[in-house]
């Protein structure tokens, strides 16, 4: 297009103009975009740094290897074991299939643990390592590490993981470890917890026992490490890193030979027994029969275990000792004795007649022996074991005080113990009955009290602890754990309960003759090794209502009734008399009597415990020598030749 | 249109031309494209490979291509406008049939050695179309409504097709492109007010009618705006990539973090770390000191090609030259203000510094474009 001058000059005046508009236009929004680049670069530049700082990295957390426990001898009683598992890399292991199809030729695995091992490598990102096998032995981790060069991507690792080597002797003591559920964060003992190493998946923490109890002090404190992570999180280095606080490592006051042999010694009954240490209050062996093996919970049990458990009447899971309560029958005599003697109601060398019965407002309250014990003192009711003399002096003392006298020596009050579940047990009075079930207090249950039936709820454990209080007159208290961290822990020798030593000793010379009086009725088991003699008292406590037809007819023997609707055998003792070291209380459920079920057993624990291994046969009556051989070739004890104590103690 | 149109005595010829080159541009050019090999090197962690060896060879290609237009006399390039223009959309064209998918959009052809992004030469044909356009149209007439409707079609249907592949970011660049054309040939104001208001008012209603039985957008595009406003809405999703990109840059600082220290574009935190977002890397490696420098250097192209397009009288060379510095100057708008989160994530590269074949040679095409005006301008 030919134009002219004038158009020529026109157009480039045009454009001139509309070029300056636009490249006005144009630096106006270079300079916005350099001052947000200010903005953004200079003024905003250490918020925007700490941003990409949070980017790549991530803190991890380190677990702390859990305390130790130990028994008192310095014996391992709940370890942190290595534990070898084979991780598998996807991008390293190119054919998964292939390197797997290798690996089971070489290790035995489960279907299902490779099924969810693939599983997880596809869902997770390729350089996550899975885990293939968990809990392997030493030889088949060495046939991986020999055949590497076969298995791509595939490393064995090394965990820790609990142990316990007493297996089932101190199941309920010590308690198991298992993965943090939901449950224990949200309702659980753990719901105020708020440890990060909560939230590590399947962290293990205490679920039953001490390990539980003591948590916190177990678990130590997590370490942290900082790592540099890419966009999708394969980690790139490491930074830095803070190694945590191991836990405490705790010492029990449980010896756990005697332990494994109280153990070994209940099998074959649903039984408890509980060894006191008479000066220090440690509980030395402290055993629920039947057990079962905490290894089982920490490696995640089956469910046919888990149901074989649950089903038995036995009950293996309850720690009987600390959380079962029993009537404690004639062994709660002593208290009412002690509560009268004290109260100033009743004179030792008084009189009550027992023709073998009592009728009290309208109700007839009979005595075991049917035919009555005749003219009982104090003494001779507590050898014999005479029911009415302690139905007579009851209605004299009255139960309140009976209850006082009952929580003094540790029945009906909660023992500090970390232990799953401790009972606090019943010391019933007038209040209580008004409080709890809104009925006034009628005479016939002082009546059922006085000889430890009724509403009277005591555990084994708070039966020795009474027998304890009784052998010396302080307010025993049972300690489980000696040391913390090295710490020594209280000692349970307790004050003086500021008793009548008098009436005290009237008390143990009249539970010496239950065991070494001929009368006495746990004559057949006691000790006759030289200052070694025991103290004690026999219970059978009914579990059952006998009627009065019953009785017309004569009371069924324990051995004609279902094994849950027989007496409990009870027996209770310290030794040697006259320097009192142990305190022994047994309970055998549903074992019939207590002087043919229980004692032979508190014997058999107590001689144990004073000779601190087996003791000679000589300590026993000779009559009875061939029956403990026979009981010695049954027990199947441990052997502790080879578990050597550190010597904490 | 003969050579005597332009009454130019002086106009040099032979390789004489060559020192009429516009060899400060030229050195500029050079310069940002070597930040953009620098920085390829950076990002494929200290390497050659895969991206800045490619890159330079490509540049040394487009350098040749720019030379060698800038020999031939711009009148020849004027008459060829209508042919390259119907070109670029029978590329445009083929995209639809022969076209390779990448990321769910349809926009490159196959070409063996590299692949040919055919919207990337509409940009420049479109600009050299209505160059010639306002060039032949009589002054007069520029105004007329029926010779504004003509320019309107042109830029239509190229950005008919680009939005079929589909390439939001391409499309708006090409109507950007387009209107500033018009605008710059003289187009009455009214038409760019009339746009503008409409252009408001569309927005307006867009927002106004949200959460109302007449809503104009549909759920999930109300969702994208929002995203765009407040990334950290989102930060996981649509928002991830503008909020990884704005922390890269800002935590930059103003020195940088030192080359190849950047610690969001070496881990991965940085999406297109090559491509779209390399100014990201740029800016968290040397800091507002290296950004705003790259910055200055793009003005001063942008400048050096306004001030050749107003010296030059011939009204096609004129246009064309503050055409292609429009188009230039979109292109590193777009992608900055995106990056620093200042417009929404759309498909555009950072000119001569992004690693891609086919921006990379049709900048250079044009650009031998701007030298050809510059050195045949009349006398």
């Amino acid at each position: 297009m030919k134009r002219g001058p004038q158009e020529t000059q026109d157009s480039a005046r045009w454009i001139n103009r509309r070029t300056f508009v636009m490249g006005g236009l144009q630096l106006g929004i270079i300079g916005a975009l350099g001052w947000r680049m200010q903005s953004m670069q200079v003024e905003q530049a250490a918020q925007y740094r700490l941003l990409a700082e949070e980017n790549r990295i991530n803190v991890r957390l380190i677990a702390p290897s859990r305390g130790l426990i130990f028994d008192r001898d310095g014996r391992p009683l709940a370890t942190n074991e290595q534990n070898y598992r084979i991780v598998i890399v996807r991008e390293d292991a190119g054919d998964i299939g292939e390197v797997l199809a290798r690996l089971t030729q070489l290790v035995d695995l489960r279907e299902e643990d490779l099924t969810r091992a693939i599983e997880e490598m596809e869902r997770r990102s390729p350089f996550v390592p899975v885990t293939i096998a968990d809990r392997l032995s030493w030889e088949d981790v060495a046939q991986v590490a020999v055949n590497a060069p076969a298995l791509p991507g595939v490393t064995a690792e090394v965990g820790l993981s609990r142990g316990y080597p007493m297996g089932p002797d101190l199941a309920h003591v010590v308690g198991y470890v298992g993965p943090v559920s939901d449950f224990d964060l949200t309702r659980g003992y753990l719901s105020e917890d708020e440890d990060p190493l909560l939230q590590i998946p399947k962290f293990p923490v205490g679920k039953t026992g001490i390990e539980a109890k003591t948590e916190q002090k177990l678990r130590g404190s997590a370490g942290t490490k900082r790592i540099e992570v890419n966009a999708v999180g394969r980690v790139m280095r490491e930074l830095d890193r803070q190694p945590g606080d191991a836990g405490a490592d705790l010492q029990l006051s449980i010896d756990s030979e005697l332990q494994n042999f109280v153990q070994a010694r209940l099998a074959g009954e649903s039984a408890s027994a509980v060894v006191l240490d008479c000066e220090t209050g440690d509980i030395r062996a402290i055993a629920s029969a039947p057990s079962f093996d905490p290894n089982l919970f920490t490696r995640g049990i089956s469910v046919k275990d888990w149901t074989a458990l649950n089903e038995d009447k036995y009950r293996p899971l309850a720690a009987k000792a600390v959380q079962g309560i029993y009537p404690p029958g004639s062994t709660f005599k002593m208290i009412t004795a002690l509560a009268a003697l004290e109260a100033g109601v009743v004179d030792p060398e008084e009189t009550v007649y027992c023709p073998g019965h009592m009728t009290v407002s309208g109700t007839r309250f009979h005595c075991w022996k049917r035919g009555g014990h005749g003219n009982m003192n104090f003494h001779e009711s507590l050898k014999q074991s005479c029911d009415v003399y302690y139905y007579d002096i009851s209605q004299r003392v009255g139960i309140d005080r009976i209850s006082e006298m009952a929580k003094r020596l540790g029945i009906g009050v909660k023992h500090d113990l970390p232990l799953s579940a401790v009972a606090t047990g019943i010391a019933p009075n007038r209040d209580w009955k008004r409080a709890t079930r809104n009925e006034s207090w009628r005479i016939g249950d002082t009546i059922n009290a006085s000889i430890g039936q009724g509403y009277v709820l005591a555990s084994p454990l708070q039966l020795a602890v009474m027998t304890a209080r009784l052998a010396t007159g302080r307010s025993v208290t049972p300690r489980l754990v000696r040391t913390i961290d090295g710490q020594a822990q209280p000692s349970g020798a307790g004050e003086p309960l500021g008793l009548n030593e008098n009436i005290l000793r009237r008390i143990r010379r009249s539970m010496y003759d239950v065991c070494n009086h001929r009368r006495g009725t746990a004559f057949r088991s006691r000790i006759v090794a030289e200052g070694q003699e025991m103290a004690g008292k026999t219970g059978t406590s009914q579990v059952r209502r006998i009627t009065m037809d019953e009785r017309a007819r004569g009371v069924t023997r324990n051995e004609d009734l279902p094994w849950e609707r027989r007496d409990h055998a009870l027996y209770v003792n310290y030794a040697p008399y006259d320097n009192p070291r142990f305190a022994v209380a047994v309970i055998v459920e549903h074992g019939g009597g207590g002087s043919r079920a229980a004692a032979p057993i508190g014997r058999d624990i107590t001689l144990q415990a004073l000779y601190d291994g087996e003791p000679p046969l000589e300590a026993y009556p000779t009559g009875v020598h061939e029956e403990i051989k026979e009981m010695r070739a049954r027990l199947n004890l441990r052997d502790f030749t080879d578990v050597s104590g550190s010597d904490k103690a | 249109m003969s050579y005597l149109v332009y009454n130019t005595p002086f106009v040099p010829s032979g390789l004489r031309k060559l020192l009429f080159l516009h060899w400060p541009l030229i050195f500029l050019l050079i310069a940002v494209a070597s930040a953009g090999f620098l920085m390829l090197y950076s990002v494929a962690g200290g390497s050659m490979l895969p991206w800045a060896r490619p890159q330079i060879e490509r540049f040394a290609l487009g350098f040749i291509l720019m030379i060698g237009i800038a020999m031939v006399p711009i009148w020849f390039w004027r008459n060829m406008a209508a042919v390259a223009y119907v070109g670029s959309l029978l590329l445009l064209v083929a995209v639809e049939f022969v076209g390779v998918e990448q990321k769910g959009a349809q926009r490159w052809i196959d070409l063996g050695p590299m692949n040919l992004q055919p919207s990337e030469i509409a940009k420049i044909t479109l600009v050299m179309l209505l160059a010639a356009y306002y060039d032949w149209l009589p002054l007069k007439k520029t105004s007329h409504p029926f010779w504004v409707l003509v320019p309107l079609f042109f830029i239509m249907l190229p950005v008919f097709l680009v939005l079929r592949q589909p390439d939001l970011g391409t499309s708006l660049l090409l109507v950007m492109g387009g209107g500033t054309m018009m605008f710059l040939a003289g187009v009455h104001w009214a038409y760019f007010g009339t746009v503008v208001a409409a252009g408001i008012g569309t927005i307006v209603a867009v927002f106004q009618s949200r959460g109302t039985p007449w809503q104009l957008l549909k759920d999930y595009q109300y969702r994208r705006i929002d995203t765009f406003l407040d990334p950290s809405n989102d930060p996981l999703g649509t928002g991830y990539h503008i909020t990884q990109a704005k922390i890269a840059l800002g935590s930059g600082g103003a020195t940088g973090r030192g080359f190849m220290q950047g610690t969001q574009s070496r881990l991965n935190f940085l999406p297109e770390k090559h491509t779209d977002f390399i100014f990201t890397t740029l800016a968290e490696e040397f800091g507002f000191v290296g950004a705003s420098t790259l910055l200055v250097l793009y003005a001063l192209i942008v400048l050096f090609c306004l001030v050749t397009a107003m010296t030059n009288k011939d009204r096609f060379s004129s246009l064309l030259t503050a055409g292609i510095a429009m188009t230039f100057f979109l292109f590193f708008a777009v992608n900055m203000s995106m990056v620093m989160g200042l417009a929404p994530v759309v498909g555009v590269p950072l000119p001569l510094v992004s690693y891609g074949g086919s921006a990379m040679l049709v900048l250079m095409i044009a650009f031998g474009l701007v030298q050809s005006a510059h050195v045949h301008k009349p006398r």
